[in-house]
């Protein structure tokens, strides 16, 4: 099979298609809409996860994510089921906050045990509903995700985003000297421990909003990938916030529109955009370290 | 009133007591070297003082206007991670525990970075820093935060002999010229006898609180170091 039989095997739609029939505009600019503020919110809290070592919180928390919408689905809750969904994460992050304080099981073991224990559970739950393959499917890879963005996504990846750009415009400063040095902080009268379940607890949130989407098991890539290119190609605390949330949704919007018009599902196709950034940007920071050493010699 | 004064503290960590009866009072002005062997409490001591952990008996005072959170802290060893990206300038600045950076807040980074010979490094990464060049970024954030006491934790661990020694005299420079109160934990005995006008030595207790010159006449620094001044 070549590539354009590939293509036209799954159900190709042109691109205009889209964005000029009347019934799949509205549905489409939801989608746009909820998927460019999960990015911005992940891109944006991936900075401090990923500099304070946290980054596998964001994958333990959407593994979570999907036991937890397997129980929401047995119980016949249709769509995002936020009340069922939000409290279980949110309670997930703070278990997977503690666990990194005290020592008796450390941070990485505590995620890989829920992150494992959660999928377990949530797939055998499946079986107790009628399309489980289907659900599943959905469920981690957000296959058919972004047709069936509700308004309630929409409100909820507003009121997200205003809660995460708040806090990173007015703390800004908190943000960075507790992500640089929590025990300076700590002396200078900051509550670290209140920032860092602010992050988690914002990080659960974004990861319940954008998993049907994205799919549960691609939500942490977009966590991740932002602000490890960014930290590639920056010197500064402001400098990798400003690069990672760039790339974050430029990523979104390549992602969007090329899984559109081949008909490929989205979450997956923003990752392989974002790892193709990273490498990009990997490759110029590479010739640039290699250029300073030579004028330097 | 003294600017920090301790009364009959005690301290633990993790539940266990390391250090009681620590009773001694620190005036504007004066620096005070913290001496005694690892595990002494030298670290939880100056917790205590930053306001990180609480006495478990006695009380910490502070006096003219200080107060825990105002103090110029450098913790023991801050391990920056090898790719951190934080320019000089934002870490220095981060000293100042400003919701938002004023314009005093930026004329007394700027102030301070000069202050310590860093002006020319401000836009650089601390990654790319030796390790002289970021305790000294460090000491900056702490004058920042704070112009009247600053409390360094081993500033020197690490160091070669030329970088420690040029650390010592900018300390000692900002004591002397600035009148910056220092308390500070050294292993170093003969820079700290110089330098320091008061000796706290201690071993799970006070062993000596007083001057540095009685600390050499009695001819404890003698017994204790081997140190003949």
């Amino acid at each position: 099979m070549n590539l354009t039989e590939l293509i036209t095997s799954v159900d190709y739609k042109p691109l205009s298609y889209y964005l000029t029939d009347s019934f799949m505009l509205p549905i489409i600019l939801k989608a746009l809409a909820v998927g460019l503020l999960v990015c911005l919110c992940c891109s944006l809290l991936g900075v401090p996860l990923v500099l304070k070592r946290f980054s596998m919180i964001g994958d333990g928390l959407s593994h979570t994510g999907f036991g937890a919408l397997a129980i929401a689905t047995i119980l016949g809750a249709t769509g995002s089921a936020y009340h069922i969904t939000l409290p279980i994460v949110v309670i997930a992050a703070f278990f997977l906050l503690r666990t990194g304080e005290n020592s008796k099981i450390h941070g990485d073991t505590a995620i890989a045990v829920l992150s494992t224990g959660a999928v377990a559970v949530g797939s055998l739950l499946y079986n107790f509903s009628n399309q489980r393959y289907q659900e599943i499917c959905t469920s981690l890879f957000g296959s058919a995700g972004i047709f069936s963005i509700s308004n309630t996504d929409l409100v909820f990846s507003i009121l997200v985003s205003v809660a995460v750009l708040v806090l990173f415009v007015l703390f800004y400063n908190r943000i960075f000297a507790i992500t640089f040095d929590e025990t300076f902080a700590g002396a200078s009268g900051i509550n670290a421990s209140l920032y860092r379940s602010l992050i988690a607890v914002l990080t659960a949130v974004t990861v319940v909003v954008g998993m049907k989407m994205m799919g549960s098991i691609m939500i942490s890539g977009l966590i991740l990938f932002p602000a490890l290119a960014a930290m590639r190609l920056c010197k500064s605390f402001k400098g990798v916030i400003i690069c990672s949330v760039a790339s974050g949704v430029f990523c979104f919007l390549a992602g969007f529109f090329t899984a559109l018009c081949v008909g490929f599902q989205t979450g997956p196709m923003v990752i392989v955009f974002n790892i193709i950034l990273f490498l990009l940007f990997s490759v110029i920071s590479y010739c640039r370290n290699a250029y300073n050493r030579k004028k330097k010699a | 009133m003294a600017l920090l004064s301790c009364k009959n503290v005690a301290l633990a960590y993790d539940g266990a007591t390391v250090a009681t009866d620590i009773t001694f009072d620190v005036n504007a002005g004066d620096y005070l070297c913290i001496l005694g062997r690892n595990g002494s409490g030298k670290s939880t001591l100056i917790k205590a003082i930053a306001g990180l952990i609480k006495p478990s008996d006695g009380q910490i005072l502070y006096g003219d206007g200080l107060t825990a959170s105002r103090i110029g802290y450098l913790p023991q060893a801050t391990v920056v991670q090898k790719n951190f990206p934080a320019s000089v300038k934002e870490v220095v600045l981060s000293g100042t525990r400003s919701l938002f950076y004023s314009k005093q807040d930026k004329q007394k980074a700027e102030e301070t970075l000069q202050l310590l010979g860093l002006s020319d490094i401000a836009k650089h990464s601390c990654s790319e820093l030796s390790g002289g060049q970021l305790q000294r970024v460090l000491l900056a954030r702490a004058l920042c935060a704070s112009s009247k006491l600053l409390l360094l934790d081993e500033p020197t661990a690490g160091l070669d002999k030329l970088v420690t020694e040029e650390l010592y005299a900018i300390v000692n420079k900002l004591n002397r010229e600035q009148g910056i109160t220092v308390i500070i934990i050294s292993h170093d005995i003969d820079t700290s006898l110089t330098d320091a006008t008061h000796i706290l030595h201690m071993d799970h207790r006070m062993l000596y609180y007083g001057t540095s010159e009685e600390y050499i006449s009695s001819g404890q620094a003698k017994r204790f170091w081997g140190v003949d001044k």
